[in-house]
């Protein structure tokens, strides 16, 4: 079995209002040194097979198509 | 003019969506459900709003990749009208069938009120009996409705005049991109806007201002 991480997160120049929120109470709770906040998602996937450059193909295609929205959104795929 | 209206899990206006198609037209629209693969010969497509797989993901993303939906942009390749309100805007972006996407409201906050809308662009099968720069109310009631493109892709939406509504006189309601509120293909036949025009469609909603975008679509008189 194959496990993976995916990260997807916005992209630079999209604003993330929810980013901002929590920017905000992060401050609230007296952490002065916390710059900008951007909020992500993570996917920990499992998959059958052994073959890890299929593996890393079949994710990024599973990204493209479902898991980020590139208009807005970066990935990143690590087999972990 | 026949119409059909797609159903799907969580979706919640299908049934507001179908009263204003039934009574605008005189005949009830046909359903098509979540895994059906074939629509019927219709002029008109409606996608209403909701919640559809209550949102997980991101709004519109699992329903944008049903078997219906497939069925849907083939029938918007051939032309046919397909229009989303709300949680159908946020589908037909996702479905790549406008361009774009929907964000959460910059207030962070669920919106329900009612909103003014400008016609820009009063040259569509829906906007055809409004006229450019009209004023209109239109009630919103979403969370995802901050419309956002890159800035070529703004460019060229703007350009086209593929801007249909605008949020007008600072009543955004969603921090949406140049206050826009809906959009067109750049074929002109699919229409995707956040505020629900089939809510305002008659005296009993306090207003009909809704009611010509469905008459323009269906080439009913008014």
């Amino acid at each position: 079995m194959i496990k993976a991480r995916i990260t997807v997160t916005l992209k630079n120049g999209v604003l993330d209002p929810q980013g901002k929120a929590i920017e905000h109470a992060l401050s609230g709770l007296g952490f002065d040194d916390v710059g900008a906040v951007r909020q992500g998602k993570v996917f920990d996937v499992e998959l059958a097979g052994t073959d890890k450059a299929k593996a890393e193909t079949d994710l990024k295609a599973m990204c493209d198509k479902l898991l980020a929205n590139t208009v807005i959104e970066n990935y990143s795929v690590t087999l972990t | 003019m026949k119409s059909a209206v797609v159903l799907l899990p969580g979706l919640n206006r299908d049934r507001d969506m179908i009263a204003a198609l039934t009574k605008i037209s005189g005949k009830a629209p046909a359903t098509v459900w979540q895994t059906d693969t074939e629509i019927p010969d219709v002029d008109l497509i409606a996608i209403p709003g909701g919640f559809s797989f209550g949102d997980y993901l991101r709004c519109g993303a699992i329903a944008a990749r049903t078997p219906v939906m497939r069925a849907v942009a083939e029938k918007a390749a051939k032309g046919v009208m397909v229009i989303g309100v709300c949680n159908g805007f946020q589908i037909l972006v996702e479905a790549g069938l406008l361009p774009g996407a929907l964000m959460r409201n910059a207030s962070l906050k669920f919106v329900c009120r009612q909103v003014k809308l400008e016609i820009t662009n009063a040259n569509t099968m829906f906007t055809r009996r409004y006229q450019p720069g009209q004023i209109i109310r239109s009630p919103v009631a979403h969370h995802d409705g901050n419309y956002f493109a890159d800035a070529e892709t703004l460019a060229r939406i703007e350009g086209e005049g593929q801007v249909v509504f605008r949020y007008a006189q600072g009543t955004n309601p969603n921090g949406s991109i140049n206050d826009i509120a809906g959009i067109i293909s750049d074929k002109g036949n699919v229409l995707g806007l956040m505020p629900h025009p089939e809510n305002l469609i008659e005296a009993a909603h306090g207003g009909s201002d809704g009611r010509a975008l469905f008459e323009g679509a269906l080439g009913i008189a008014a």
